[in-house]
């Protein structure tokens, strides 16, 4: 087999590539809602490879919640706050290059770690027709249910806390 | 069948650019973005290994960790509103009362 290209890893390439350059793109953009679409980028190829690994549940979760509640959210706030081209002094600039390297260095680390030590977990056994969306519901409402529960409890606090925080008081 | 290694790698490369985004980029909205950005390498990780050892456990965690980012972006985006309204800016580099 080796570097033979399979279809799954064609898709694989077109979608990393995909995610990439949208990452790529947040960073060179200037302006925060072309930055803002570009992690939209990233959160759909990300969706994608989801799908590509047979998670189809995170995948949809992914599209609805990250692509259509939190970027809709960021998008939303950049336009209430009427958000500029972002402004660089010249010492934000200095702290490109080395953040570029302190970047690859983490980056390359983590990599060449993973590639190391990426035999043991290879060895797994490859169960496709893992039936993914009743498995997570069963694991969610069984064994996970105190966590569910207390999710419900933090989302109930943050609605709190933002309504809290963005509610202008009258003097 | 996509080799496990070449997601986790995917993975490290989009969170080296989160952590660069982070340090690098001067509005707080698009901090924030980078953070959501590193979130979401996390979350291929997981899938990446909930995939390879067969188990499901990864993709719940998943679920809990797109929880837990919605709420951190509603209390964030809270926080930045009360920031521009307060200081009249976005750049983080104006926001410097706790500096000597």
């Amino acid at each position: 087999m080796g570097w033979a290209m399979t279809a799954p890893l064609v898709v694989f390439f077109g979608l990393a590539a995909l995610a990439v350059i949208g990452a790529v793109s947040l960073i060179l953009q200037k302006h925060p809602i072309h930055s803002a679409l570009s992690l939209i980028v990233v959160m759909v190829a990300l969706a994608g490879l989801y799908l590509l690994m047979g998670a189809e549940f995170v995948a949809a979760v992914q599209i609805i919640v990250y692509g259509g509640a939190i970027m809709v959210l960021f998008v939303f706030v950049i336009m209430l706050l009427n958000a500029g081209v972002e402004e660089h002094t010249s010492l934000s600039k200095m702290a490109g290059p080395p953040g570029l390297l302190l970047v690859l260095a983490l980056a390359g680390f983590i990599a060449a770690t993973v590639a190391r030590s990426g035999a043991s977990v290879q060895a797994a056994t490859q169960t496709g027709a893992l039936s993914s969306t009743k498995g997570i519901s069963e694991m969610v409402f069984k064994d996970f249910v105190y966590p569910f529960e207390l999710t419900s409890f933090l989302v109930l606090v943050a609605i709190l806390g933002a309504t809290v925080l963005a509610h202008r008081e009258k003097s | 069948m996509v080799p496990t290694n070449y997601y986790v790698i995917l993975s490290a490369v989009l969170f080296g650019l989160g952590v660069f985004a982070f340090i690098f980029k001067r509005n707080v909205i698009t901090i924030f973005m980078s953070i959501e950005l590193m979130l979401n390498a996390v979350n291929l990780a997981f899938v990446a290994f909930s995939q390879a050892l067969g188990k499901l456990d990864g993709q719940v965690f998943v679920l809990f960790v797109i929880v837990v980012a919605a709420a951190e972006a509603a209390v964030g985006l809270g926080i930045i509103i009360l920031i521009a309204r307060n200081r009249q800016t976005l750049n983080v580099e104006r926001v410097d009362l706790l500096k000597l």
